[in-house]
């Protein structure tokens, strides 16, 4: 950034131009008897589906489909929380499975189609989650709710689809669409407000299922 | 994160003699473990093979009557895949007591084999870390140690093998299969492929430079009730303090691999045949060189105790 850059920038102009720069580095040429500059870093070309639009990027082969999202196609929506794969705040599905786009590459993803939050819905058109999310107030801060969203849309596929978790009593069989294999799936989505039992009347809502029914399970468990 | 070269691999073979003939190369599959060791320059691979378009992804019945899983096949796949769950109820178990959804939606079979330990002191790039950077000392004897191991540990370091889905390859006898630069293959039991660490921890399992894993394979169904019992500080996403994946027969006899305790599986054929002589007998074969810290002493206690558990359900 420039010296005399403008202090009244909002903090995302500054993460954004920030992130500019570094994918805009010019390598200057040296002047004579000065140490070897680094090589400018590999970039690679890159194309995939973004909520059904096509999308042709130039990448530094580090750039994460996270930062791909956020910096390069300014969908801010999916949000940065460790960076590691422990909070999901990162969460986006990719050709329908719910993956952390903080621990995949851009460059790995050629021909994919990935569904952000802003893809699932909008303000004027909510998916029946956020819905349900609004009503249930399963959030407080809202940081983390674009993944815990994916995540909670992926979950009741994956529990319809049979995908066996941790808390079947018999794996050999189908799961239910209870609230304890719902907070089972979900726990790799941290919530540090601690909306956790509102996220979790508002996935009962959506797959359908009475929370007085299952509460027993949990309790037992 | 260093910056590196990137391509994507056509067929295993290429894939071997892409990361044989280029120094600091590394094989990426899901990732999922490798970028996260790239972000804090614990891992700085110079160029990435991308293996996804292998076509390893697939699991197929072998002529022996088991199950050959492509190394590619993702963790929630290979622990919802229906021969699985019916015929190795063990090796689901032990997959959906591990890591997350996302996070097992993108872990490969071979990946989760080679992840590395999650030890605080490999981690921390501030620390003296044998694994890390050979040589320079482990801070984890001394130190925070309530998490790692005590078991085949060494001098030099006493990290722990993370993996959950490792646990029970081991007491299904599975083995693994490779192919190198020249296109020669070879297969590995399971409990031959982790080292331990001795005075080299940096080095962790057989593979040669540019050896690929293609597959693991299962030898047919080996009957018996099948348990994962994982303990650790949470009852979901966490690490095992102690883990025990359990075969066990009608009988009472069976086998045993114990997790979270050791650089890798841990399994003593001698103690399987303690079994019917309780959970005691087992661990006294099992831990019979342990050397714990005093801060994880409790782990070799904690591991007869889940056992006890275990074979009482099982009688029950």
């Amino acid at each position: 950034m420039s010296e005399t850059a403008d202090f009244e920038v909002s903090r995302r102009a500054v993460l954004a131009g920030s992130a500019a720069s570094v994918g805009l580095t010019v390598v200057p040429t040296m002047a004579e008897g000065q140490a070897p500059m680094a090589r400018k870093p590999p970039t690679m070309a890159v194309s995939f589906k973004v909520n059904d639009k096509a999308q042709a990027l130039m990448v530094d082969t580090r750039t994460t489909l996270l930062d791909a999202l956020r910096d390069h196609l300014g969908l801010m929506g999916t949000k940065k929380g460790c960076d590691h794969g422990q909070c999901g705040a990162c969460t986006v599905l990719v050709n329908g499975t719910r993956i952390n786009s903080c621990l995949s590459l851009a460059v790995m993803h050629e021909g994919d189609a990935v569904t952000t939050i802003e893809g699932l819905g909008t303000p004027e058109d909510l998916h029946p989650m956020q819905a349900a999310f609004v009503k249930h107030d399963g959030f407080q801060c809202g940081y983390c709710t674009p993944g815990q969203i994916c995540s909670a849309v992926a979950v009741l596929e994956e529990i319809r689809a049979g995908i066996p978790s941790h808390v079947q009593e018999d794996v050999g069989g189908a799961p239910e669409m209870t609230v304890l294999e719902m907070r089972e799936r979900m726990s790799g989505n941290i919530c540090r407000c601690g909306a956790y039992s509102n996220i979790a009347e508002a996935m009962a809502e959506v797959a359908g299922v009475k929370l007085a029914e299952t509460h027993g399970a949990e309790i037992e468990a | 994160m260093k910056a590196f070269t990137y391509e994507r691999a056509r067929t295993p073979a290429a894939a071997a003699a892409a990361v044989a003939g280029h120094k600091g190369a590394k094989f990426i599959a899901g990732g999922t473990n490798l970028l996260d060791l790239m972000k804090l320059e614990i891992e700085t691979p110079t160029h990435l093979v991308d293996v996804q378009d292998l076509g390893l992804d697939r699991i197929e019945e072998t002529p022996e009557g088991g199950l050959r899983i492509g190394t590619l096949v993702s963790n929630t796949a290979l622990a919802a895949d229906k021969r699985v769950r019916r015929d190795y109820g063990v090796l689901t178990r032990a997959i959906v007591a591990g890591a997350s959804g996302q996070l097992r939606n993108k872990a490969t079979t071979g990946g989760n084999l080679l992840q590395r330990t999650r030890c605080p002191y490999f981690y921390d790039t501030n620390q003296a870390c044998n694994k890390r950077k050979p040589g320079s000392g482990c801070a984890a004897i001394g130190g925070f140690s309530r998490q790692l191991g005590v078991v085949g540990t060494s001098e030099a370091c006493i990290a722990t093998h993370p993996s959950d889905m490792a646990v029970a390859l081991r007491v299904l006898d599975a083995a693994v299969e490779t192919v190198d630069a020249q296109g020669k293959t070879r297969s590995v039991p399971v409990g031959e492929f982790h080292r331990l660490p001795g005075d080299t921890p940096h080095l962790e399992n057989v593979l040669q430079p540019g050896e690929l894993i293609t597959a693991v394979t299962l030898p047919k169904p080996p009957g018996g009730r099948h348990v994962y019992h994982k303990v650790r500080d949470r009852a979901s996403y966490a690490f095992a303090l102690v883990s025990v994946a359990a075969v066990l027969n009608e009988d009472g006899s069976g086998r045993v691999a114990f997790g979270g305790v050791a650089p890798r599986p841990w399994r003593v054929e001698a103690a399987d045949a303690q079994l019917r002589n309780g959970a005691a007998a087992v661990t006294r074969t099992a831990f019979a060189d342990a050397r714990p810290t005093h801060e994880n002493a409790f782990k070799v206690t904690l591991a007869e105790r889940t056992l006890a558990a275990i074979i009482q359900e099982n009688r029950a």
